[in-house]
């Protein structure tokens, strides 16, 4: 079984920024993406701040090369803008003979034209065009069309585990490059905004009407967002005479069993997800530098991740963050987008950090860092992911020597 | 490393009497229905009254399907939990959909957005059995099934997972249905059951189902047989990449398409897509017996679940039930079934399973 898991490929989109350039600068800057809604269409534009990539649909059918009279959906959209700039980073193609895959995750697939079309396609007496667009509903439609457009067909899938989806898929790419079932793949997630999730989670009332502001004792909620994070990871022998960012050293898999939407309080799925990724890493909690959290700004994420951790750190955490208040919730994609920030985090020696927050929560011995750190080596980060249905995974990146 | 597993259990709910049945598809049930709802067994076994009540039918049948088969294998705890499903919750999705639309955004209920998302089902069955362990949800068109045993496969030769619930699940829905057949998806003609492989014309009969096996990494004493490789195929050239990327897999296990004794195709009655299977009936296999699954459990993104069992039984049974049969067999012990499906011509797979 190969042992190794490399990283030559990042791609990135978010509300700070359209690839990994401009993300860096945004990090490094406290520039947060959350703001008010431009681009969907909802009752709820004015009182529902979210992390919305900002650019249109027709402006990212250009970016992606795309002529001006496509139409597909922004998942797929955002997929492909990430997973390019990804394989180009990479330098991967289709023809050099490695065996390549596609491994997406999204929550609610092509939600983003159903939702405008449902009532047309159900209608007899309405036809067009359109009608073609049934058939991106699927979730899997996405990684379709981005396999299609890049020409990497060797085995393709999509994950679909709530809010931990792009952990899983950079974890199921990572074992099918171990088994030696494929030589590289394309991994991470894409979710973009739908009146869909944003009613969906006004209804469960775990919206901040403000920026969210994760591991505060005054935390309201959490604030969705929409992008598409990938890595191209690759095996020892794929990756033989290039520059490899950093590598995979660690995966977790686990099911709180609690309750379909909360976390258990002690998160006890989010515990045995961690003790795994550390078993699979053959490191220790105190080796990690930089834990990037779930930290989703809600009342029971925050306490059940935060008991979590400092149980499994024995209440010694290194420096910790949540990235959310930069780029919202995004769901299905934030695992492949949290996954970029932690290998820019060892790229770079840096620990980015968490806004908006202001007050100790009671209930914990640790707060998140608040300003950009610079001062110390960063050779392994933990990132979590956790979601509906209990769904909990972890990831250890670690650099490469 | 060698990836297999056995099918130590089986459970399957479907159109036919599949759920429960001591019988083998002999008994099966002709309609020209336009879609074929599967037939829904009492949950009383399986879950409270109150919690059935408030449950989606797919994720009741997922319960009932998978508590039978786990009891079958013997075991109450998984070591992990996978599941396949193309759609989702499909019912509790249009109803928030359409809750949305009807009322402009305003008095929603959480309840079916709660319950609509992909990985319910693989929750809902880890919150009865009270199950932290690995849990996935794989969601690709016709590759959702096939994902979840590549990847069972490899939790077993990683000597993570003893015994694995897998299970594929999808529902079809008036709505679904009618929003489908406006690109072409199904017969305009109704047809009857045993009548789809000649029907000669386009589209197929729409189906669903819920299909759980536990997959052990351990011989057993009653397993039904043994699960050697998945493969997917995403649009392939043309026939002739397809029987070489099967001979191929084949290869792998030290096979060659004359060692096949039974194929079984995910045949549907659709003249743009059945013309594969014929091919690979006529030369890769002619000298194997050629069956198929689909004219009985209707045409859905995890229709091949419905095609493991079939295979599976197959092999336990050693026999070939008429209603699967293409044409007379022509083999005489069964050693090895291959099932080759599509759906729509763009995801393919094959399954080999094998005696114990």
């Amino acid at each position: 079984m190969n042992s190794k898991i490399y990283i030559t490929g990042l791609g990135i989109i978010s509300a700070i920024g359209n690839n990994v350039e401009e993300t860096m600068d945004a990090l490094q800057h406290k520039r947060a993406g959350v703001g008010k809604l431009q681009h969907l269409k909802t009752r709820h534009q004015d009182t529902v701040p979210v992390g919305e990539v900002n650019l249109s649909d027709a402006q990212l059918i250009e970016l992606c090369g795309l002529p001006a009279n496509f139409k597909t959906t922004r998942t797929a959209l955002l997929g492909l803008i990430a997973c390019k700039e990804a394989a180009k980073q990479a330098g991967i193609s289709p023809k050099d003979g490695l065996r390549t895959g596609i491994i997406s995750a999204t929550s609610v697939g092509g939600m983003g034209i159903t939702e405008n079309l449902w009532l047309d396609y159900l209608n007899p007496e309405k036809s067009g065009d359109w009608l073609k667009y049934i058939e991106t509903h699927e979730c899997g439609d996405s990684t379709e069309f981005i396999a299609d457009e890049l020409g990497f067909k060797d085995y393709i899938s999509t994950i679909s585990t709530a809010c931990s989806s792009s952990a899983n898929s950079i974890m199921y790419g990572a074992r099918l490059i171990k088994h030696g079932l494929l030589d590289r793949v394309i991994v991470g997630g894409t979710d973009s905004l739908s009146r869909f999730t944003i009613n969906g989670f006004m209804t469960l009332m775990i919206l901040d009407p403000q920026p969210c502001k994760p591991f505060d004792a005054d935390r309201k909620g959490l604030n969705l967002g929409e992008g598409a994070g990938f890595l191209v990871i690759e095996s020892e022998q794929a990756a033989k005479n290039k520059k490899v960012l950093a590598e995979l050293s660690g995966y977790g898999n686990s099911n709180d069993a609690y309750h379909q939407t909360a976390s258990s309080p002690e998160g006890a799925g989010a515990y045995l997800a961690m003790e795994k990724a550390f078993k699979v890493s053959g490191l220790k909690p105190a080796d990690i530098d930089y834990i990037n959290a779930h930290g989703t700004g809600t009342t029971i994420n925050d306490l059940s991740e935060g008991t979590a951790l400092e149980r499994m750190f024995d209440k010694k955490l290194p420096a910790i963050s949540s990235t959310k208040p930069f780029t919202g919730h995004t769901l299905a994609a934030c695992g492949g987008i949290e996954a970029v920030f932690a290998v820019l985090a060892i790229q770079h020696n840096l620990v980015f950090p968490s806004l908006n927050f202001a007050t100790q929560m009671p209930e914990l011995s640790f707060a998140p860092t608040t300003e950009l750190k610079k001062d110390k080596t960063i050779d392994h980060v933990l990132s979590n992911s956790f979601g509906f249905g209990g769904n909990t995974s972890a990831l250890i990146f670690s650099r490469h020597n | 490393m060698e990836m297999e597993a056995y099918i130590s259990g089986t459970s399957v709910i479907s159109a036919q009497p599949t759920f429960n049945s001591t019988g083998f598809l002999d008994d099966i049930i002709e309609t020209d229905a336009n879609y074929l709802n599967c037939i829904e067994p009492s949950y009383k076994e399986f879950l409270n009254p109150t919690m059935a009540r408030r449950m989606a039918r797919i994720i009741k049948m997922s319960i009932a399907a998978s508590t039978t088969c786990m009891r079958e294998a013997g075991i109450e705890q998984p070591d992990a939990i996978i599941t396949g499903t193309a759609l989702g919750c499909l019912e509790d999705t249009e109803k928030f959909l359409l809750a949305i639309i009807e009322n402009d955004e305003q008095f929603l209920t959480p309840t079916s957005f709660i319950q609509s998302t992909h990985n319910t089902v693989g929750a809902q069955i880890a919150l009865q059995l009270k199950c932290m362990n690995y849990n996935f949800t794989y969601v690709h068109k016709g590759f959702s099934f096939e994902s979840t045993l590549i990847d069972a496969l490899m939790l077993i030769a990683e000597g993570e997972a003893k015994n694995i619930l897998v299970g594929a699940h999808d529902e079809m829905r008036d709505k679904y249905y009618r929003v489908c057949a406006r690109i072409g998806y199904w017969k305009k003609e109704p047809v009857t059951t045993m009548q789809l492989i000649n029907s000669n014309s386009s589209g197929s009969i729409a189906g669903e189902g819920a299909s759980f096996f536990v997959l052990s990494a351990k011989k057993g004493t009653n397993d039904y047989a043994k699960l050697r490789g998945v493969k997917t195929f995403y649009k392939p050239e043309n026939e002739a990449d397809i029987e070489k990327k099967l001979t191929a897999f084949l290869a792998e296990k030290k096979l060659t398409p004359q060692d096949i004794d039974v194929v079984l195709y995910g045949i549907n009655g659709d003249i743009r897509f059945d013309p594969i299977y014929h091919n690979l009936k006529n030369k890769l296999f002619k000298n194997s017996t050629s069956t198929y699954f689909k004219h009985l459990c209707g045409e859905y993104q995890t229709a091949s679940g419905f095609g493991m069992w079939a295979a599976a039984n197959i092999l336990k049974t050693q026999t070939v039930p008429a209603a699967i049969q293409v044409e007379a067999p022509k083999h005489k012990a069964i050693k090895n079934v291959l099932i080759y499906n599509t759906f729509l011509g763009t995801d393919h797979s094959a399954f080999l399973l094998s005696a114990c």
